[in-house]
């Protein structure tokens, strides 16, 4: 169910140039998926004025906390990451369709691709899968290595490789260069990244089960307004999908590219 | 009687709040977060005759205190909303504003003859200020005789009770507010959203699609204000007043400046319960004002 609520911050810090992992404590993490976002709204004032869409990169129900990874970079998300432990955040959620675990086979193979900011949400959903008895392969690019997070978080959990566009990690050049020289056996992947990446992936693995994350600018995040509107392709027989309420993970195949 | 309620043509009015079209869908996903029966009304999101795709994204583009959109009056058509999204509503004891727009005078006949047979919908809001469709929309809400026409031709068909929803992208908004009254127009709805851009820091381009979008939010209250103000004291009809609404006290500045109900558009971004919200705040607002009803205030600012 969706609910707004006042969600506590119990950690925050700055984990790579510009990126901030934050941890927020309330109720809400009960009802969270892998894959799923929340719309956080920075600052009670209406400046700046709408809520930001960010994904669940890890949830602990246990503890009722669960933690976002963003790049603060305008100024909401900038706002945000000055928010001190025992602050109050105002969050709506959780919103959206995550991934789908139980599309891998219990003791299959999935892999899981990522560019930039689009690779947190990976990680609640590589521990799910890992957690099914699924090995994960991750395959990630980033722009530089300053920029890059979670290596030993994603390491323990399967093979873990990069790819950044100067070369500073890993190989150099996109995912789909190190995805041809790696050549990885799988059943099914899972990506988050620009668009780019996800078109070349659709086309890289034309006869694989796949599941994609989109980013599309949001007004209300429930599916309400028409602001987060994807076309889709021929293969559905809808006109077009929301990115908040029906996604932001679709089947591959769905929205047009 | 209860302190908040107010009486329109066409609607009994629990309180005078209802969200503004195009910010509240066709209610159904913020009915997953409260009881809509709470609601003086709802004001749906544009129908046109035939299913719209809109316009292409990015559709929405954040600016100071308020936001810019280009939607395009997307929308299922007048069909499936007379068939599901009009029928879903019915189990909230709340009345529907159906907002009717279209490229033709036909086609705001059709969809306002057909839609306003439907059992919740009790009130039309003719949209003719839509800034963001190529044609039709705003070129009815910016020429005062083509508006007039425009309201006498869904007067004759329409079942209930006609508002007329103004554009504040014109040089005389009180011409218009006149002609749609002379038109037969049962109230006045106003103001809907002022054209504006943004542009990219990087690219130096428009980050709307569309190139311009409409402004709405807290930015644009006094400009709604002035114009209530100005509309209120030329016409007969009532106003329902919106434009940056996002709490009690903005209800309050509303009605003051003339309007008998307030719509609630970009809050409901912002905040969902923005709406019961404001509702739950009124009454001790009132009270602080020394105010019994809250329709003793209606035009207070002329007094
Ligand atoms: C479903 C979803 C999940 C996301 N998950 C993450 C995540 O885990 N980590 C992360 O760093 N970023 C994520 N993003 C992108 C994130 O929403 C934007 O980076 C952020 O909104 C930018 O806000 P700002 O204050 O930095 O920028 P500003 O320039 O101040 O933003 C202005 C407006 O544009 C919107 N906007 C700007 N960039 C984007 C974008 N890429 N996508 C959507 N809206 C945008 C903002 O929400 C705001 O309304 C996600 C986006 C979506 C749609
Ligand atoms: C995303 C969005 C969509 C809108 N769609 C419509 C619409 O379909 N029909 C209409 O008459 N007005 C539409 N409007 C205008 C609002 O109903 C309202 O007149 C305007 O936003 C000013 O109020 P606000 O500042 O409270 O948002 C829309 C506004 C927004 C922000
Ligand atoms: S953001 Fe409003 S419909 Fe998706």
């Amino acid at each position: 169910m969706i609910q707004q609520e006042r969600m506590i911050v119990v950690r925050q810090s700055e984990i790579a140039q510009h990126i901030f992992e934050l941890t927020l404590q309330g109720q809400i993490v009960q009802d969270m998926n892998p894959g799923q976002f929340v719309h956080i709204r920075v600052s009670d004032s209406f400046e700046p004025l709408l809520r930001r869409p960010i994904s669940i990169s890890n949830i602990d129900k246990e503890t009722g906390e669960a933690t976002v990874i963003y790049r603060a970079e305008g100024r909401g998300t900038q706002i945000l990451s000055q928010k001190q432990v025992g602050d109050e955040v105002d969050v709506l959620g959780p919103l959206g369709n995550g991934f789908p675990v139980e599309a891998t086979p219990e003791g299959g193979t999935a892999l899981l691709v990522g560019g930039g900011i689009g690779v947190p949400p990976l990680y609640e959903l590589s521990q799910q899968l890992n957690a099914r008895g699924i090995r994960t392969i991750h395959v990630f690019g980033f722009s530089t290595k300053d920029v890059c997070f979670y290596d030993d978080q994603f390491s323990t959990l399967g093979d873990t490789h990069y790819v950044t566009v100067d070369g500073t990690k890993g190989t150099k050049g996109f995912v789909t260069d190190l995805l041809e020289e790696l050549k990885p056996e799988f059943d099914v992947f899972y990506a988050c990244g620009p668009l780019p990446m996800l078109r070349a992936l659709e086309n890289f693995y034309p006869d694989k089960t796949g599941f994609l994350s989109f980013e599309e600018r949001m007004g209300c995040g429930i599916g309400a307004c028409f602001a987060c509107i994807c076309k889709t392709t021929d293969q559905t027989d809808k006109d077009y999908v929301k990115v908040c309420s029906d996604g932001p993970v679709f089947p591959k195949g769905v929205v047009e590219l | 009687m209860s302190r908040l309620s107010i009486q329109l043509p066409g609607l009994d009015l629990k309180n005078p709040i209802m969200p503004a079209s195009g910010c509240f869908g066709f209610g159904k996903e913020f009915s997953n977060l409260y009881d809509l029966s709470k609601l003086g009304a709802i004001m749906i999101k544009a129908t046109t005759v035939e299913t719209r795709l809109g316009n292409p994204t990015p559709r929405v583009a954040e600016t100071a205190a308020g936001m810019l959109n280009a939607i395009g009056l997307q929308n299922p058509g007048l069909e499936m909303v007379m068939k599901n999204e009009l029928p879903y509503l019915e189990r909230f004891d709340v009345p529907i504003i159906a907002n009717v727009a279209g490229t033709t005078t036909e086609d705001y006949v059709e969809v306002a003859e057909k839609i306003s047979e439907a059992p919740n919908v009790k009130a039309l809001e003719l949209n003719i200020s839509c800034p963001n469709v190529k044609h039709g929309g705003i070129t009815f809400g910016t020429d005062a005789v083509v508006a007039k026409e425009l309201v006498e031709a869904v007067k004759k068909v329409s079942k209930v009770p006609v508002y007329v929803k103004l554009s504040p992208n014109v040089t005389d908004i009180v011409g218009i507010a006149k002609a749609v009254e002379a038109g037969g127009a049962d109230g006045i709805t106003m103001i809907n959203t002022l054209v504006g851009m943004r542009l990219d820091e990087r690219t130096g381009k428009p980050v709307i699609a569309n190139g311009t979008g409409g402004l709405s939010g807290p930015a644009v209250k006094p400009v709604a204000i002035r114009m209530v103000y100005e509309v209120y004291k030329n016409v007969n009809i009532p106003i329902i007043g919106m434009g940056g609404v996002t709490n009690a006290q903005d209800v309050i500045d509303f009605m003051s400046a003339g309007a008998s109900a307030v719509a609630v558009g970009t809050a409901n971004f912002v905040d969902p319960f923005v709406c019961p919200n404001i509702i739950e705040a009124l009454p001790a607002r009132l009270e602080e004002l020394g105010v019994q009803r809250i329709k003793e205030i209606i035009g207070r600012s002329h007094l």
